[in-house]
């Protein structure tokens, strides 16, 4: 069973800062982290190994920093790394990066892909299906549990916002994981030592070209552009009652209500 | 099939996936469908829902009532229950004979599924949980000055641009970005349920719609993932999102949970028939179920009345709340971020301020 987990270095958005005029991200100094539904995933894909036997792969596409997320899964128990790299895949959008993966999972193999659902920061939630149907096999997302696991077939639990299906699906399949599906394991020391001395193998442009829409990859090959991005005008703050009584604090408020026909 | 997604001119009209549940349209139907009118008449279209199910026809119609010109019908007992492979070939098929301009979707579990599977099938772009739409640029120009913090007045824009602008958030609400898809078609998007305004229901513009069936076709082969067992939470969800009125929890309530919990049942009654809501903070520690959740990784809520309750104001709250017409905070740090964001606030313990408040409206409603 070779299971590949498809990972995002992504940054930690709770410190991301925004510079208001130009609406673009300021990146300096903000931490890369492996994307959280991504950690679920690896830890999902142990498990299946540790049930099924075979491999689990880790493929990021990324720029050469995204060697430290590879290596942190490697130390989590991966068995193989993958970094997606090239000049010519900078900029794409969730069709040309869908693309990029699924030239690089041909290469690599795979009879169980795992996304996570959705990335933190572009937060799209696409590339998951659109990897499914750039190699047309069969998806399901929001996965919470998988109930049973062989070579043939997985049994799953999918997740709606007002319940639940469970669904079979034959391998070779994709599944994207929602955190409620596994907690991840920290890494070992010994994972962490052996991290290092593994190789993390890259994939560029060259080795993935005949697999590619050539004219669907990087910034200028993706069908969406960003038109223009900006920062929410806060909306102004409004009354803050600090120094009266809790009591006149209320009936100030319950008379502005009334005023506004609230109540 | 001669379809080509760059061949953009031979694309036309709007077009809304309406998804139904048990044979039931869903409030996103006509969330979509009263913004997609809006948009059609920006752009001088005619405004398509299509609906995917078994035995439905006969809910089609109220679609019109909130604006569509026509209804695609695709009627199939393998359509009952939602399943990607049979969804997506049969929404592709229609969409490749049809050609639609503009293609929205529901960015419900089920609309975050199909799209992306779609729009990679079509070979086009999709623009994720969108917040805002605009077609006119003169209108999104105005979006922009009164919604960002750019300095619209010294900027230049292409004013004959028919381009869909798809607003949508990125990075966990700290940035809006705003995206178009000048070189495919159909141009398409998720839409965030609970954010686009519903029109007024109309029966004489249902009963003017037009209902259209088409033939479905699904073999076996199309079938590679079988459902075997479908369940509702034996709960019923909480409905956030339809809500006038919300009180809502944060970590504030630890030291008496269940008190403080009950308190907002209390005050969300007192306003009217209103239901209570949380932080994550309150879910994670599982003081209340996980569809109880305002925020970025939760539900996006505009109600009339958001009251916030002992919670701090993280952006990922701010992102589900912040847009409700009136927003109330009882903090006892005076200087909590979510004060940022209220229309009023009080400095002070929840559980000494909220109880006054209940007996406060209680009066004010009696008298
Ligand atoms: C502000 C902003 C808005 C954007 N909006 C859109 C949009 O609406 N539509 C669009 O098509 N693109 C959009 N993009 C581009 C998009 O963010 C990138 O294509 C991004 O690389 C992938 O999308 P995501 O982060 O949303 O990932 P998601 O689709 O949310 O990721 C799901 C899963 O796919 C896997 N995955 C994703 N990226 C990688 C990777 N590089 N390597 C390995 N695995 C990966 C991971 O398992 C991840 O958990 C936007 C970009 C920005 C900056
Ligand atoms: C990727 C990501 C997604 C997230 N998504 C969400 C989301 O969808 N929704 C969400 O809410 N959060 C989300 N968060 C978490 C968010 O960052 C905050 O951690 C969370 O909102 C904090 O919850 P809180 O305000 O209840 O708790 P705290 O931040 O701990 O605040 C508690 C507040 O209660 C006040 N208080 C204490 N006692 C009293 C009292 N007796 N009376 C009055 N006030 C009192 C304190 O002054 C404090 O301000 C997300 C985080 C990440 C990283």
């Amino acid at each position: 069973m070779k299971i590949v987990v498809c990972i995002k270095q992504v940054p930690d958005t709770v410190e991301v800062k925004i510079d208001p005029k130009t609406g673009t991200l300021i990146r300096d100094g903000v931490p890369s982290i492996i994307n959280h539904d991504d950690k679920t995933g690896i830890e999902a894909a142990l498990q299946l190994k540790e049930q099924l036997g075979g491999t689990v792969t880790v493929v990021s596409m990324g720029p050469p920093q995204a060697d430290v997320a590879l290596r942190e899964a490697l130390a989590m128990g991966c068995d193989e790394a993958y970094l997606v790299s090239a000049r010519e895949f900078g900029g794409s959008d969730t069709y040309a990066t869908s693309g990029i993966l699924a030239a690089a999972l041909k290469k690599i193999g795979y009879n169980i892909i795992i996304t996570g659902r959705q990335a933190i920061d572009g937060d799209t939630a696409q590339v998951g299906p659109q990897i499914g149907e750039k190699l047309q096999v069969p998806q399901v997302s929001y996965v919470e549990e998988v109930q049973e696991a062989t070579e043939e077939y997985v049994v799953v639990k999918r997740q709606f916002e007002d319940g639940y299906h469970i669904i079979k699906i034959k391998t070779p399949c994709l599944l994207t994981a929602i955190a409620e599906l596994a907690t991840p394991r920290y890494m070992s020391v010994r994972g962490i030592v052996e991290a290092y001395e593994k190789d993390v193998k890259t994939l560029g442009f060259e080795d993935l070209k005949d697999d590619l829409e050539l004219d669907m990859i990087g910034l200028k090959g993706s069908p969406t552009n960003v038109y223009q991005s900006f920062t929410k005008e806060v909306k102004g703050a409004g009354t803050i009652l600090k120094d009266l009584s809790a009591e006149e604090a209320v009936q100030a408020i319950i008379d502005k209500l009334e005023a506004k026909f609230i109540i | 099939m001669n379809f080509n997604s760059t061949d953009i001119h031979s694309f036309r009209d709007i077009w809304v996936f309406c998804e139904q549940r048990d044979g039931k349209l869903m409030n996103t139907d006509f969330e979509l469908i009263s913004e997609g009118r809006k948009l059609a008449d920006e752009r001088g279209s005619k405004l398509v829902g299509i609906l995917l199910g078994y035995e439905v026809k006969d809910i089609a119609k109220e679609l019109g009532g909130y604006g569509a010109d026509k209804v695609i019908v695709c009627d199939h007992p393998e359509l009952k229950f939602y399943t990607t492979d049979a969804y997506a070939k049969v929404l592709c098929d229609v969409v490749m004979e049809e050609k639609p301009e503009v293609l929205l979707i529901g960015a419900t579990n089920i609309g975050r599924d199909l799209g992306p599977r779609c729009a990679a099938r079509l070979r086009t772009g999709l623009t994720a949980d969108c917040t805002h739409l605009d077609i006119n640029t003169k209108k999104y120009i105005d979006f922009l000055s009164t919604s960002s913090t750019l300095d619209v007045a010294s900027m230049s824009f292409p004013m004959e641009d028919t381009n869909l602008k798809m607003t949508r958030p990125a990075f966990g609400g700290h940035l809006m970005a705003t995206i178009i898809c000048p070189r495919f078609r159909p141009c398409m998007s998720t839409v965030r349920p609970g954010v686009m305004k519903k029109a007024q229901f109309s029966q004489e513009k249902a009963d003017a719609c037009q209902i259209v069936m088409r033939h479905v076709e699904l073999s076996p082969e199309d079938l590679k993932t079988k459902v075997i067992n479908i369940a509702k939470e034996a709960k019923k969800m909480v409905d956030l999102i339809g809500a006038d009125i919300i009180v809502s929890v944060g970590r504030g309530i630890s030291k008496d949970v269940d008190g403080g919990i009950l308190l907002a049942q209390k005050l969300a009654e007192a306003f009217g028939d209103g239901v209570v809501g949380g932080s994550r903070a309150v879910i994670d520690s599982g003081w209340l179920p996980a569809d109880h959740q305002v925020g970025q990784t939760g539900k996006t809520v505009h109600p009339k009345v958001y009251v916030a309750l002992g919670i701090s104001g993280a952006i990922q709250h701010k992102a589900g709340m912040q847009d409700s017409e009136l927003i109330i905070a009882v903090n006892k740090d005076e200087t909590a971020p979510i004060f940022d964001c209220a229309d009023y606030g009080i400095a002070g313990d929840l559980f000494k301020v909220v109880p006054i408040m209940i007996e406060a409206i209680k009066e004010t409603k009696n008298a």
